[in-house]
């Protein structure tokens, strides 16, 4: 089984919010102070993987696509027990949307040989789109299923368990297929002592526009179909009325009170 | 310029209703439509539904476009994209409005990048732009921490909006619509994937999108005894349990139970966050509750923004002395 995931170097959603800040003048978040991460929902399709490929053995390469990716960010997947690890890592990739990157992810994949199952997360911690998969479904003109919270392998026939509002359907697909994955597959494992020995080792493939045969002028910014036109914090006012007291039960049943006169309770 | 024309949504159907978010739909794509000066189309798939036409232009549309056939009326992903995409390519509307539900998000983009367009998901605002006229599309980030404004640069627009984000319009029975039906003309080759089975998992008690009071406990509850004591004060207000994702991650709480970005999007009249610091994402599933009320040791929890009440304090100590006098308060 070869196994394809796709993650992304996102700025860390985990951060303090306090920390969280857009330079306007680039249109551009960032976490001042706090380095990037993989982002978790690329985690849990790296998780995916890794049982799928526990259950019925197989190859996981990982792909990532960005800018100045940094190594010890990337190679996270590998620590946790992925094998290969390919980067599109090119200023020419900068700017893309949705369907930029994944027509690059999407011409990777092919060139990187014979696959089975494509993971992506359900959406990254940054853009929430959840388009990632999708497109690259449409591109690859392959079966897609999102949401999964259990991937079965049986007979080359995938069976999987995809959340929904009120509890989960079972689908049923051949394989190649894309799958995003979504939290309900359980916590992504940590990377071991030896896992993280053997990410060393490993040295990532880097391929440009050229090399998955997409011209530099094909990809990024260049490509867009939709545009950014303002990025901007949503301002709260602050005016939270505090239960007084001089103890927690005390302020407990100040709020009580507070919240029979104001008539909300 | 393209010939692409008018605003249309999806609107997607449970049982014999229409769903509330594909009222809710129609209510800003009849704005968006009498701004450009346009028509407003919906599009319904499913089997037994052409009766819901009228329903559906008493809520603002012009013209309904109906492909009714038995086989339909499950959802199957391949399925219904292939039905959308050729309804789309007959009516060539210039902007479609999805939901941001548990198939508005695949069928969306799917459907988007198969037209060769693009799609904007989860958007809690839509205007039109005074001089390209394109549609401004304002979406949560990072989630929650920051709002973008996107501009899809080709035809047709695609966007999904959240749940209780736009307004629906109050039911005209009066207002006159025309419908079209237009064929299903099912092709078998174009399913790869099939939904064999729909598992309901029953919740005991108010099921939390349709609660009134939502008692919410985060990372600080610290077990599954703990979020008893929420479903003591949950029950005495006649609401549901909720939760942030790591009481799910740890299995304090089943899956169901959470509110956030990828959990439930609620707006309930009341919620309560317990031990919840109140992270982006989460209050991205909170946020349109009419009054929040947080406990909360820590006073520069980001939840204390965005309540109007508030206590500083340990919950362990907190919970019990309101719940109590809650009970005293609402008997006499």
């Amino acid at each position: 089984m070869n196994i394809i995931v796709c993650v992304k170097q996102v700025i860390d959603p985990e951060a303090p919010p306090a920390s969280f800040k857009i330079d306007a003048a680039k249109n551009r978040a960032e976490m001042h102070g706090v380095p990037p991460v993989i982002d978790p929902y690329g985690e849990y399709a790296v998780e995916a993987g890794l049982r799928v490929k526990e259950a019925g053995g197989g190859k996981i390469t990982v792909i990532s696509l960005g800018v100045n990716l940094l190594r010890e960010v990337v190679k996270k997947p590998l620590a946790m027990g992925a094998d290969e690890l390919i980067l599109l890592d090119d200023e020419a990739y900068a700017g893309g949307d949705s369907w930029s990157n994944a027509y690059s992810l999407a011409m990777a994949i092919k060139k990187a040989g014979a696959f089975d199952m494509i993971l992506c997360g359900r959406e990254a911690s940054d853009t929430n789109a959840g388009q990632t998969g999708p497109a690259i479904s449409e591109i690859l003109g392959l079966p897609c299923i999102t949401l999964a919270r259990k991937i079965e392998v049986k007979d080359s026939q995938l069976r999987i368990e995809r959340v929904n509002s009120s509890g989960y359907d079972v689908i049923e697909s051949p394989l190649p297929a894309v799958v995003t994955v979504s939290n309900e597959i359980g916590q992504p494992r940590y990377p071991t002592v030896k896992g993280i020995m053997a990410a060393k080792k490993i040295e990532p493939v880097i391929w440009k526009p050229t090399d998955i045969g997409i011209e530099a002028a094909g990809t990024g910014a260049n490509t867009q179909r939709t545009k950014l036109r303002k990025l901007f914090q949503p301002v709260y006012e602050g005016k939270c009325d505090f239960a007084a007291g001089d103890s927690p039960e005390e302020m407990a049943v100040d709020l009580a009170v507070k919240l029979r006169q104001a008539k909300v309770l | 310029m393209s010939d692409y024309e008018g605003v249309a949504v999806y609107c997607e159907t449970k049982e014999d209703k229409i769903l509330p978010i594909a009222a809710e739909g129609l209510g800003i794509g009849r704005k968006l439509a009498d701004t450009l000066g346009q028509k407003l189309s919906a599009v319904i798939v499913g089997g037994n539904i052409s009766g819901l036409a009228q329903q559906i232009i008493s809520c603002g549309a012009d013209k309904v476009y109906i492909v009714d056939d038995l086989q339909l009326k499950d959802y199957q992903a391949d399925v219904y994209i292939s039905v959308l995409e050729k309804v789309i390519k007959q009516v060539k509307p210039q902007i479609i409005i999805m939901g941001q539900t548990d198939y508005g998000r695949e069928l969306a983009p799917r459907l988007a990048f198969r037209l060769g367009t693009a799609a904007t998901m989860d958007c809690v605002d839509l205007a039109i732009d005074a001089e390209s006229k394109r549609l401004l599309q304002t979406k949560p980030v990072y989630g929650g921490n920051a709002q973008a404004v996107f501009i899809t640069e080709t035809d047709p627009q695609v966007v999904t909006i959240r749940t209780k984000a736009m307004e629906a319009l109050t039911p005209d029975t009066s207002r006159k619509g025309e419908s079209v039906t237009i064929p299903a003309d099912l092709d078998a080759s174009v399913i790869k994937t099939k939904t064999l089975e729909r598992v309901v998992e029953e919740v005991a008690g108010i099921k939390i999108e349709d609660a009134q009071v939502v008692v919410a406990g985060g990372r600080g509850i610290g077990s599954a005894d703990g979020f008893k004591q929420l479903d003591e004060l949950a029950k005495l207000l006649k609401g549901a349990v909720g939760a942030s994702r790591p009481p799910c991650d740890n299995g304090w709480i089943p899956d169901m139970a959470q509110v956030g970005l990828t959990g439930k999007i609620i707006a309930p009249e009341i919620y309560i966050a317990v031990a919840i610091s109140g992270s982006s994402q989460h209050m991205s599933g909170c946020s349109g509750s009419k009054t929040i009320i947080a406990i909360n040791r820590d006073k520069e929890a980001n939840i204390f923004r965005q309540a109007r009440f508030g206590v500083i304090g340990d919950w362990k100590k907190v919970l019990p002395a309101f719940t109590q006098k809650l009970k005293e308060l609402m008997a006499s």
